[in-house]
C-alpha cells in the first residue's frame, strides 16, 4: 500500500530550531496572564487551582502546617504544567510568525501612481500604497510593485508573483478574461497595465495571508468549540467528583489536604488535550501554508477532512493536459517508416507540445534522426482557418492537421476527387472512440496516414484514486471533452464518475445534487465562471493564477495554482481531525492509571485495605501523588512534536484507521501512564523527593 | 455457580433477544401511526382533549406538553395521597400520607422511579394504589417511551422542524402497547397465584394460635405494569420477594423478561427508524456486554460467598436475604436486571449481597441505567453516551463526528454533557451531604463503608430513577424524603430536556451520506468502543465513591473485618 506523503514546498522548521524555541519559552510566561488563558477553559481552571495550591503552600510555610516540601513540589509542577501548555501553543505560533515576517518584508513601502483622470495614462500622482482606496486606478509599469489587490482594466504585462507564490517564473496579466487579477506586492516585469484597486488596505490578500500564518485572526473552528465544550463538561464532572471526596473522608474519620485534592483534580481533568488543542489547530493551518495553500478559515480545513466527493479537472490533474502522439498509422501502400519520416519533417518546426511529441515519437520508435530542418524549408504555421500546419522543403509539401482539412488539402493539391481509403477512416474512427484526437498526415496530393494524439493519463493517478476510494471519497472528473472521450479517460484513470462537456452550470448542478444527497464536495477552479461553483462547494480551492472573482468565491487559495493539490488538502484536513481525536482519546485514557496512583494514596490513611489498589506498587502516598502530577506535566512536552507534526495519515478505510488509532492512542493511553508513573516514582524515591 | 443457574441466565438473554425484533417491528408501526385498530377511541380522546393529531410539535412544544402533563399528574396524585382517608376503596382505613412522604412518593411515581419510603399495605388505600400509582405507572412508562421515540425521530429525520406530537404518542403508546400487554400479563400473574381483589385484608389464625392479618388487594394488575413499565413500585413492602407479588419461579422469570422486553425492543425501533437495524443491534450488543459482565460478577460474588460465612459453617454461597424459592442465580440475575433497567423491583435484599455483588447494581445505576434501562429512558440515556463516544473517538477516522448520518456538533455535545453531568452531581453531591449530616447518618442501618454504601445506593437509585432500595437505610425521614424527591426530579427532567433539545437540533440537520470513510457504528469495534467509553467515563466518575464504599468493604472482608 502506498502511503501518500505530503510534500512540503518550504523546508519545515525543525522542532529544535532555537529561533523558534527561545522566544516560545518567553511567550510561555507571557501567556500565564489569566486574561489570555481564559480562552482555554481547561487551562484557566488549572491556573485557578494552581494559584490556590500555591497560596496554601505559602500559608503552610508560615504556619508550619502540612508537608511543606511535598506541597511545594506539587505547586511547582502544577505551574510547569501550565507553562508546558503555553509553550506548546507558542511553538506552534512561532513557526507561523517566522513565515509572516518573510511575507511582511515584501509589503515594504510602495508608492503608487494614481491616475488623476481615467483614460489618461500620462497624468498621475505619487501616493503611498496604504492611502489607496477601493476603486482607485493606478498605473503599473515595468519595475513597479503593484500597490494593492486589483483587476487589470487596460493593457497586458508580465508579472513576477514570487513574493506571494514563491514561483519566480513570470505570469501574464491582462485585462478581460480569466487572467485579470493582480496581487499587491507582486512586481511588473515588462509592459504597463492600469489596475483598478478592488480591496481596501489591510484586507488585501497579502495582509490576510500574514494574519493567517501568524494565527492573529485564528478563531476556534466549530469542531474545536464542540471539543472544548466536552472538555469543560468533563472538567465539571471532576469538580463534582473531587468536591465530594472530603465529605467521604470525614465520614471515614480522616481528612485530606486541599493541595492533594488539587493534585487529584488536575490529573483527572483533560489537561493533555486541553494543553495541546490550540497547538494542533495552528499546526494544521501551518501545514497547509507550508504546502502553499491558504485556507481562509479553520472551518474550511475541517470541512476538507469531511469531503466525500472530489471534483477534479481532467486537464493537469488527471492527464498531463497536452495531447501527445502515441502512434503513427500509415494508409495502405505507405510504409510505417515513410509515414514516420513525413510526420517528423512536418513537425520539425512545430513548437507546440503536440508537435514536439510527434518528433519524439518518430525518433524513439523509428530511430529517425533529423537535427535540423532543410535550409530551404518554409514553415507553415497552424492557423484557425486552414487548421493545418506543416513545411515546404526540398520541393515537398507536407501537412498535418484536422482530418477533414487534410483530406481537403489532398483533394485541392491533386485537383481530383481522391477517395478516402477505408482503412484510413477505420483508423480515424478507432482513435476517436478511444478518446484520442486523429491528426491527418499528407504530402501534396497523397494521403500518408493518421497520427494518434492521446490525452495521457498521469502515471500514478489510478493508485491515488483507488486510495481515495478506500477512504470513501468519490472522484469525479470534469472535462470539456465529448462523453465518448471522457468515458475512455475516466475508465483509464479509474475515476468514479465524470461530467463530459462540462459547463460551469453543470458543475454547479452536480455539486448541488451531491450536497442534496448529504455529501460534502471539494473542487478547484480559476475562472470567473467557476466562481458560483467554488462558492457552492464545501471546499473551494481557487488558483492563485485565477481571477479575483474565483479567489473571492473559494475558501482556499492555492498559491502554486496546482489543481492536483486538492487531494492533499483533503489529507491535511483529515490529519488535523485525527490528531485532535487521537490526543483526546489518549488524554482521557490516561486517567485510569492516575486514579490507581492517587485514590489509594489519599484514602489509605483511613482505609488501609485500599492499599490493595496500589497495583503499581508506588513507594509512598506522597511519591504516588507527585509522580502522577509529574507525569501529567511531562506528557504535554512529550506530545508537542506529535501535536505539531500530526498523526500519520494512511489512506485506508475508516474501520482500519479507527482500529489502528484506538490501539495506539486508546490502549496505549491506558497502558503508558502505568509505566510512566512507576518510572517517575522510582526516580522520586531514589532522589528522596517524597 | 451452577449449570442450572447459567442456563437460566442464558435462556433469559435468548428470549429477550428473540423478542426484540418482533416487538420492535410492532412498536415501530405503532409510533409511525400504522396501527389503527382503536382509531375511534383515539379520535374520541383527541377530540376530548382538543388535540389535532395531524399537527406535529417542535421539540420545545413537545417538551412543554410533557412537562404540563406531569404538573397535572402531580396535582392528582398528591391530592389522592393526602385525601385518601376521605375517599372510597379504603377497606383498611389508611390515614392521610404525611406531606414530605407524599411529596417523595408523588415525585417517585411521576419520574418512573417508584422509590418507596412507604409500605404499600400499611399506608395506602386501594384507590390510591389503583387510580394514583397504577395510573402513573402507565403514564411515566409511556412518557419514557415516547421521549425515546422523539429522540429517535431526531436521528431519523432530516431537515425537519418537528419530532412528533406528544399527546398522540402517549395515547398510542398506552392504548396499543402498555394496556394490551398488561392485560394479558395480569391474567398470567393471576393464574400463577397472584391476588387480584378489592376485598379487605384477611385475618388468619396461625398454627401457634396467634392472629395474622394477610394483606390483599388488586396486586396482579399493578405488578404487570410495574414490571413492564420498569416502574418497580411494589404493592407490598417486600416487593417481588413477597410470595403474593412473585408466587413462582415461572412468574419470577416472566417478570424479569417483562422488565427488559420493551427497553430492548426500543433499540430495534431505533434501528428501524434510522433505516438500518444493525444500528439498533449494535446498541443492544453494547448493553448486552455490560449486562452479561454484571450478571457474571454478581452471580460469582454471591455464589462464592464469603470466608466469614464459611467459618460459620455456611456452605453454598451467600443466601442471606434471598428467597429459597429463587436461589442465588435467579436472585443475582433479578438484581442485575432490575438495576440495569430502571425497574427497581427486588426479589432479594441487595443490602445482604456481598460487597462486590451489591456493587454491581450500584454501578448499573451510576452509569445511568443504560443497559436496557428504563423503558425509553435507557435508550435515550444510551444515545447520550453514544453522542459522547462518537465525539471522543469519531475524530480518529479523520472526519468530524457523525452518527447515523447526523453530524455531532457543539450543540449536541453541550446538551449531552449537561445531561450526563446531572448524575454525578446528584448522586455524589447528596451522598456527600448525607454522610456528614448527623441526622442522616443516624438513619443508616450499619456502620463504616457499608453504612456509606446504603446512603450512596439510596441517592444513586433515586437519581437514576431506579427505585430499588439497598435496604438497611430508614429512608422515611424529612431529610431523605426531601433530598430524595429533589434527586428523582433532577435525575429525570434534567436528563430529558437536554435529550429533547438534541432531538430537535438533530431533526433540523440535513442527513450526511455514509461512505467507506464514515466512522463505523455497527461492528464489534464500535460496540467495544462504546462499552469502553461508558466504563471509563462512568468509572472515572464513580471510582472514588466506590473505593470508599463497596471496594473498601470487600477488601476489609478479605481481611476478616465486617461492618
Amino acid at each position: 500500500m502506498k502511503v501518500s506523503k505530503l510534500r512540503k514546498n518550504s523546508p519545515s522548521a525543525t522542532m529544535l530550531d532555537p529561533a523558534i524555541l527561545l522566544p516560545a519559552i518567553g511567550q510561555a510566561f507571557v501567556k500565564l496572564d489569566p486574561r489570555t488563558l481564559v480562552k482555554n477553559p481547561v487551562m484557566f481552571v488549572l491556573e485557578v487551582v494552581t494559584a490556590l495550591a500555591t497560596v496554601l503552600t505559602v500559608r503552610d510555610a508560615f504556619t508550619g502546617g502540612g508537608d511543606m516540601l511535598f506541597e511545594l513540589q506539587i505547586a511547582i509542577w502544577l505551574w510547569f504544567t501550565i507553562l508546558f501548555a503555553n509553550f506548546a501553543e507558542a511553538v506552534a505560533e512561532g513557526r507561523g510568525k517566522a513565515q509572516a515576517d518573510t511575507l511582511r518584508q515584501t509589503r515594504a513601502q510602495t508608492t503608487a501612481k494614481r491616475l488623476l483622470m481615467p483614460g489618461n495614462n500620462e497624468l498621475y500622482e505619487g501616493v503611498a500604497a496604504e492611502r489607496l482606496e477601493v476603486g482607485d486606478l493606478v498605473l503599473c509599469e515595468a519595475g513597479d510593485t503593484i500597490p494593492g489587490d486589483g483587476e487589470v482594466i487596460e493593457g497586458i504585462a508580465s508579472v513576477n508573483e514570487a513574493a506571494v507564490t514563491g514561483e519566480s517564473a513570470p505570469v501574464i496579466r491582462e485585462s478581460g478574461g480569466d487572467r485579470s487579477a493582480v496581487t499587491g506586492g507582486t512586481t511588473v516585469i515588462s509592459d504597463r497595465i492600469v489596475v483598478r484597486i478592488t480591496t481596501a488596505v489591510g484586507s488585501s490578500f497579502l495582509d490576510r495571508m500574514i494574519k493567517l500564518v501568524e494565527g492573529a485572526e485564528r478563531q476556534k473552528t466549530p469542531n474545536e468549540i464542540a471539543l472544548n465544550i466536552l472538555l469543560v463538561g468533563l472538567t465539571l464532572i471532576f469538580v463534582v467528583v473531587v468536591d465530594a471526596i472530603p465529605s467521604f473522608a470525614t465520614y471515614a474519620g480522616g481528612s485530606i489536604s486541599v493541595v492533594v485534592l488539587v493534585a487529584l483534580f488536575v490529573t483527572l481533568i483533560p489537561t493533555t488535550i486541553g494543553a495541546l488543542l490550540s497547538a494542533i489547530g495552528i499546526a494544521g493551518m501551518d501545514r497547509l501554508v507550508r504546502f502553499n495553500v491558504l485556507a481562509m478559515s479553520g472551518r474550511a480545513v475541517e470541512a476538507a477532512g469531511d469531503i466525500d466527493t472530489l471534483l477534479l479537472d481532467k486537464t493537469g490533474t488527471i492527464t498531463f493536459g497536452n495531447r501527445l502522439a502515441s502512434e503513427i498509422i500509415p494508409v495502405p501502400g505507405v510504409s510505417e517508416a515513410e509515414a514516420a519520416e513525413a510526420a517528423l519533417l512536418a513537425s520539425q518546426a512545430d513548437e507546440t507540445a503536440e508537435g514536439r511529441s510527434i518528433v519524439a515519437l518518430a525518433r524513439e520508435k523509428f530511430g529517425l534522426s533529423m537535427d535540423e530542418a532543410p535550409s530551404d524549408a518554409t514553415f507553415i504555421p497552424f492557423s484557425a482557418t486552414t487548421r493545418l500546419s506543416g513545411i515546404d522543403a526540398g520541393g515537398r509539401r507536407l501537412r498535418k492537421g484536422a482530418v477533414d482539412s487534410v483530406l481537403k488539402f489532398v483533394r485541392d493539391e491533386s485537383r481530383a476527387d481522391v477517395a478516402e481509403p477505408p482503412a484510413f477512416r477505420a483508423a480515424v474512427d478507432r482513435i476517436a472512440r478511444a478518446g484520442g484526437t486523429p491528426l491527418g498526415l499528407a504530402e501534396a496530393g497523397r494521403l500518408l496516414g493518421v497520427i494518434h494524439l492521446k490525452d495521457v493519463v498521469k502515471p500514478d493517478v489510478k493508485e491515488r484514486f483507488a486510495a481515495l476510494r478506500r477512504m470513501g471519497i468519490k472522484t469525479v472528473m470534469i472535462t470539456g471533452d465529448n462523453p465518448v472521450t471522457a468515458a475512455s479517460i475516466a475508465s483509464e484513470a479509474g475515476v468514479d464518475d465524470f461530467i463530459a462537456q462540462a459547463t460551469p452550470e453543470d458543475k454547479l448542478r452536480y455539486i448541488r445534487g451531491e450536497q442534496a444527497n448529504g455529501r460534502l464536495i471539494a473542487m478547484c477552479g480559476d475562472g470567473t465562471n467557476d466562481a458560483p461553483a467554488l462558492a457552492q462547494a464545501d471546499v473551494g480551492v481557487a488558483m492563485q493564477s485565477g481571477t479575483q472573482a474565483a479567489r473571492e468565491a473559494g475558501n482556499m487559495v492555492d498559491l502554486d495554482s496546482d489543481p492536483t493539490k486538492l487531494i492533499e488538502v483533503v489529507e491535511i484536513g483529515k490529519q488535523l481531525l485525527m490528531t485532535r481525536g487521537a490526543l483526546t482519546t489518549f488524554s482521557i485514557a490516561n486517567d485510569v492509571a492516575k486514579y490507581f496512583a492517587i485514590i489509594p494514596a489519599i484514602f489509605v490513611a483511613f482505609y488501609p485495605q485500599l492499599g490493595a489498589l496500589n497495583i503499581m506498587g508506588l513507594s509512598t502516598p506522597q511519591s504516588a501523588i507527585l509522580s502522577a502530577i509529574v507525569f501529567n506535566a511531562l506528557i504535554i512536552i512529550a506530545l508537542i512534536p506529535l501535536a505539531l507534526k500530526g498523526v500519520t495519515y494512511r489512506p485506508v478505510g475508516a474501520v482500519a484507521l479507527l482500529r489502528r488509532n484506538l490501539l495506539i492512542y486508546g490502549l496505549g493511553g491506558i497502558v503508558l501512564p502505568f509505566i510512566g508513573i512507576k518510572v517517575i516514582d522510582l526516580a522520586v524515591t531514589a532522589l528522596h523527593l517524597a | 455457580m451452577t449449570l442450572i443457574g447459567w442456563t437460566q441466565i442464558i435462556l433469559f438473554c435468548a428470549v429477550v433477544v428473540a423478542l426484540t425484533p418482533l416487538l420492535g417491528a410492532y412498536l415501530t408501526r405503532v409510533f409511525d401511526g400504522r396501527i389503527a385498530l382503536l382509531r375511534p377511541v383515539e379520535t374520541g380522546l383527541y377530540r376530548l382533549a382538543g388535540v389535532d393529531p395531524q399537527r406535529e410539535q417542535h421539540w420545545l412544544s413537545y417538551t412543554v406538553a410533557m412537562l404540563l402533563f406531569h404538573v397535572a399528574g402531580f396535582a392528582l396524585l398528591y391530592g389522592l395521597l393526602r385525601l385518601q382517608s376521605l375517599l372510597p376503596f379504603n377497606p383498611a382505613e389508611q390515614g392521610a400520607v404525611a406531606p414530605d412522604l407524599a411529596l417523595n412518593t408523588v415525585i417517585s411515581f411521576l419520574t418512573n422511579t417508584n422509590w418507596q419510603n412507604y409500605g404499600g399495605e400499611s399506608a395506602l388505600s386501594y384507590l390510591t394504589q389503583m387510580l394514583g400509582l397504577t395510573v402513573q405507572n402507565f403514564l411515566s412508562a409511556a412518557t419514557g417511551m415516547v421521549l425515546a421515540v422523539a429522540l429517535i425521530r431526531g436521528f431519523a429525520r432530516a431537515s425537519a422542524k418537528t419530532i412528533g406530537n406528544f399527546w398522540v404518542d402517549v395515547t398510542r403508546c398506552t392504548l396499543y402497547v402498555l394496556l394490551p400487554i398488561s392485560i394479558v400479563f395480569t391474567i398470567f400473574l393471576v393464574w400463577q397465584g397472584m391476588p387480584q381483589t378489592l376485598g379487605p385484608y384477611v385475618d388468619a389464625a396461625t398454627v401457634e394460635g396467634g392472629k395474622q392479618t394477610i394483606a390483599l388487594g388488586p396486586v396482579a394488575s399493578q405488578v404487570a405494569i410495574k414490571m413492564l413499565g420498569t416502574n418497580g413500585g411494589g404493592f407490598f413492602n417486600a416487593n417481588a420477594a413477597h410470595p403474593f407479588e412473585n408466587p413462582t419461579a415461572l412468574s419470577n422469570f416472566v417478570q424479569m423478561l417483562s422488565i427488559f422486553v420493551l427497553g430492548a425492543a426500543l433499540t430495534n425501533v431505533f434501528g428501524r427508524m434510522v433505516g438500518d437495524q444493525r444500528q439498533g443491534w449494535a446498541i443492544l450488543a453494547a448493553m448486552g456486554v455490560l449486562f452479561i459482565a454484571g450478571v457474571a460478577v454478581c452471580y460469582w460474588a454471591e455464589a462464592h460467598g464469603t470466608e466469614a460465612m464459611r467459618a460459620l459453617g455456611l456452605a453454598g454461597g451467600n443466601m442471606e436475604g434471598k428467597e429459597t424459592r429463587f436461589g442465588i442465580a435467579a436472585s443475582a440475575l433479578f438484581a442485575v436486571v432490575t438495576t440495569a433497567a430502571s425497574c427497581g423491583a427486588v426479589n432479594a435484599m441487595h443490602d445482604s449481597f456481598t460487597a462486590l455483588g451489591g456493587m454491581i447494581p450500584l454501578i448499573n445505576m451510576e452509569l445511568g441505567e443504560i443497559v436496557i434501562g428504563g423503558v425509553g429512558a435507557g435508550l435515550y440515556g444510551m444515545l447520550l453516551f453514544v453522542v459522547i463516544t462518537i465525539f471522543l473517538a469519531g475524530l480518529m477516522v479523520g472526519r468530524t463526528p457523525e452518527y447515523v448520518g447526523k453530524k455531532i456538533e457543539a450543540r449536541e455535545v453541550k446538551m449531552a454533557m449537561l445531561a450526563i453531568l446531572i448524575l454525578p452531581l446528584v448522586m455524589l453531591g447528596f451522598t456527600a451531604i448525607a454522610v456528614v449530616v448527623p441526622s442522616a447518618v443516624a438513619s443508616m442501618g450499619n456502620a463504616g463503608p457499608h453504612g456509606y454504601s446504603e446512603v450512596l445506593y439510596a441517592f444513586t437509585s433515586q437519581a437514576a430513577n431506579n427505585g430499588s432500595a439497598f435496604g438497611g437505610l430508614s429512608g422515611n425521614t424529612p431529610f431523605y424524603n426531601l433530598t430524595g424527591a429533589i434527586a428523582m426530579f433532577l435525575g429525570r427532567f434534567w436528563m430529558i430536556v437536554p435529550a429533547m433539545a438534541i432531538a430537535g437540533s438533530l431533526a433540523a440537520k440535513r442527513s450526511v451520506a455514509a461512505t467507506a470513510g464514515t466512522f463505523p457504528t455497527t461492528g464489534p469495534l464500535f460496540v467495544g468502543l462504546l462499552v469502553g467509553t461508558i466504563l471509563i467515563v462512568g468509572g472515572l466518575t464513580f471510582f472514588p465513591a466506590l473505593a470508599v464504599g463497596p471496594i473498601a468493604e470487600h477488601l476489609s472482608m478479605l481481611q476478616g473485618v465486617a461492618y
